[in-house]
């Protein structure tokens, strides 16, 4: 940081974060030009799913399947004041299918999967990896980059409806078999009260949301970081810190624009 | 009755028979096959020889530098510098740390656009070229990068088949040969299957040069091969690069400080300082050189005009003496 005016330095600062807006953007509609090699050999963007989605997925079952379990005794707790407790089944659903769903499996998503492919990228800048394969005439770009971006895009959603269905899971563990709620009254009034286009699918739009935005950041840090040990720490904090931020400021604006009145 | 059996037994016998034979002409169809794919891969090698001669019997220089500049910001590393690579030759650029011999490297690939002047490669000026083209002109250089710069998550084979398998359709098995000959060029064959991370530096960069000629570039590039490496090793690289250049009917530059075992085997030598070429000349001519510049450079002399320090301002002014001396002026 330039020492000086505090008012210059935070037009530096806002300057600076416009212009890598801007260089984002630009590599965004880089991955997307140079995204037919990785489609056309769909092994790569496998490996990918792999690498990020499926060692995701322990983090993303356990985490799961406490939340539900926590949101199934708070649930109950509230709900039994009323005398409504076999609607359970509807609050574990809704609330994860909704909500924590796609913003808690993102979450995760960002920190595993995320703060890994930018440290890679970055340690692949950093060892001359990415010269190494234009000077081979092989774009880096086509070859590391887009894979890794449809590879996390492509997870993402799937992530999140596995952390919901284990989520559901946990709260049918607590509220049927340890609470005593009445197992046909968790599932039908579940079932009566998810709408599959205002629910389900709104859920698995945030997420899809989510991994494109996660993916794009993780990927632009590693690609930009400065090419030294410290630079890619760096990016990979930034990487977990600016997509966290993300996640919830956008869940936020999805939210109000799927919101229906009072 | 019996006749009949019998004939059944014979027909099993036949059919096995059959089938074992097929199934022997099917190994010998193979193996078969394999030499014809071979054979067709002759006329191609027997054509490439053939440009071979027809290259060397040109006299066109294969890499032409012309009054090239290059700053990096604001800091002005290559001076109009002009430079010639005739096809079929070794050539090396020597010159002290930072003085921009990587940089040269990488206005050659393309990776960096001189400010003025041009850069032609095989007669096409490389900061012209669209995508696709440097691309394709890219397929003919192989570069050896300074650190190695294999691909981390690749086995060694891998990281030579990386080329193959992204550039042409050759079959699995044509790979494997093809990987195992590089690898058998440079003294690997046994690591093939060894992680880079498993590797001595000098290993790693004696793999990295096998990736570099997998698809038998027309030009070669080495960054500082020596660097890091015990003398035994330095004399089989360098033998290495000059076999290969011979060999392959390559033209390669050799970037490095060595120069001793770079005298060795090159066919000519330029010295760049200051952003420019301050001498030249055959290993001969730079033995009994008796320019300033060379004579320390061969004698490895720490003082003469080569300069030991990055540009700076006045030593005595950054560490505040001279404000000090003027402080005490105003005193007294
Ligand atoms: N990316 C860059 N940004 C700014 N300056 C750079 C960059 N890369 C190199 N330089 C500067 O350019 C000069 C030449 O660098 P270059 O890497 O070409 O040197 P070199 O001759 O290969 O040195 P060495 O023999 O130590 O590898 C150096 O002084 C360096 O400070
Ligand atoms: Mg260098």
């Amino acid at each position: 940081m330039k020492p000086g005016n505090p008012f210059v330095r935070m037009g530096h600062a806002t300057l600076e974060g416009i212009s890598r807006l801007g260089t984002a953007t630009r590599f965004l509609l880089q991955i997307l030009w140079r995204s037919g090699t990785s489609w056309r050999r769909f092994h790569l963007i496998v490996r990918e799913i792999y690498s990020s989605g499926v060692l995701s997925l322990i983090i993303i079952v356990v985490s799961g399947l406490f939340v539900g379990m926590v949101l199934g005794l708070q649930g109950y707790q509230t709900l039994r004041t009323y005398g409504s407790a076999e609607s359970l089944g509807v609050l574990v659903a809704l609330s994860l299918v909704r909500e924590l769903g796609p913003v808690v499996a993102a979450l995760l998503f960002a920190s595993r999967a995320g703060s890994a492919i930018t440290a890679e990228v970055g340690l692949m800048k950093t060892t001359e990896q990415l010269q190494a394969m234009e000077m081979m005439a092989v774009d880096p770009m086509a070859r590391i980059i887009a894979p890794r971006f449809w590879g996390g895009v492509i997870s993402m959603p799937l992530l999140a409806a596995i952390f919901s269905m284990t989520g559901i899971y946990g709260g049918y563990m607590i509220g049927v078999r340890l609470l005593g709620v009445d197992d046909g009254a968790f599932w039908s009034q579940m079932q009566s009260a998810v709408d599959l286009r205002d629910d389900v699918v709104n859920g698995i739009i945030k997420s899809v949301v989510f991994g494109f935005v996660i993916t794009l950041i993780a990927l632009f840090e590693g690609y930009d970081a400065v090419p030294t040990a410290e630079g890619i720490s760096r990016a990979t904090t930034r990487t977990v810190v600016t997509s966290s931020l993300a996640i919830l400021a956008l869940d936020f604006v999805l939210t109000a624009f799927m919101f229906k009145g009072a | 009755m019996n006749i009949k059996d019998g004939s059944i037994d014979s027909s099993i016998d036949d059919s096995i028979d059959g089938f074992i034979g097929s199934a022997k002409l099917l190994t010998c169809e193979i193996v078969y096959m394999r030499s014809i794919c071979h054979l067709l891969v002759m006329p191609l090698e027997c054509g490439r020889f053939l440009l071979l001669i027809i290259n060397s019997v040109s006299t066109e220089n294969l890499v032409d530098i012309r009054r090239v500049s290059f700053s990096y910001r604001n800091r002005s590393v290559l001076r109009e510098i002009s430079m010639q690579v005739p096809r079929g030759k070794v050539v090396a650029i020597m010159g002290g740390s930072g003085c921009g011999k990587t940089t040269l490297l990488r206005l050659i690939g393309g990776q960096l656009h001189a400010n003025a002047g041009e850069v032609l490669v095989g007669g096409q000026n490389v900061a012209q070229l669209d995508n696709t083209a440097l691309y394709r002109l890219r397929r003919k250089m192989g570069m050896l990068f300074q650190f190695g710069a294999l691909f981390t998550d690749l086995t060694v084979f891998e990281n030579v088949a990386f080329q193959m398998r992204e550039h042409t359709d050759l079959s699995e098995q044509m790979i494997h040969d093809m990987v195992l000959m590089k690898l058998h060029a440079v003294g690997l064959r046994g690591a093939q299957q060894l992680m880079p991370y498993e590797l001595s530096g000098g290993m790693a960069r004696r793999a990295a040069l096998a990736r570099a000629i997998a698809l038998d570039p027309m030009l070669m590039m080495y960054d500082e091969p020596f660097t890091g490496l015990d003398p035994i090793s330095m004399g089989v690289i360098g033998n290495l690069i000059r076999r290969l250049n011979d060999a392959l009917g390559l033209t390669s530059i050799l970037v490095t400080h060595d120069i001793e075992e770079s005298l060795k085997i090159v066919d000519y030598v330029y010295f760049v300082s200051n952003g420019r070429i301050e001498a030249e000349g055959t290993p001969d001519e730079i033995r009994v050189s008796q320019q300033a510049f060379v004579h320390q450079f061969v004698h490895a002399e720490e003082d003469g005009p080569v300069p030991f320090h990055y540009p700076a301002p006045d030593y005595a002014q950054d560490l505040g003496i001279t404000d000090m001396r003027q402080a005490g002026v105003g005193q007294a």
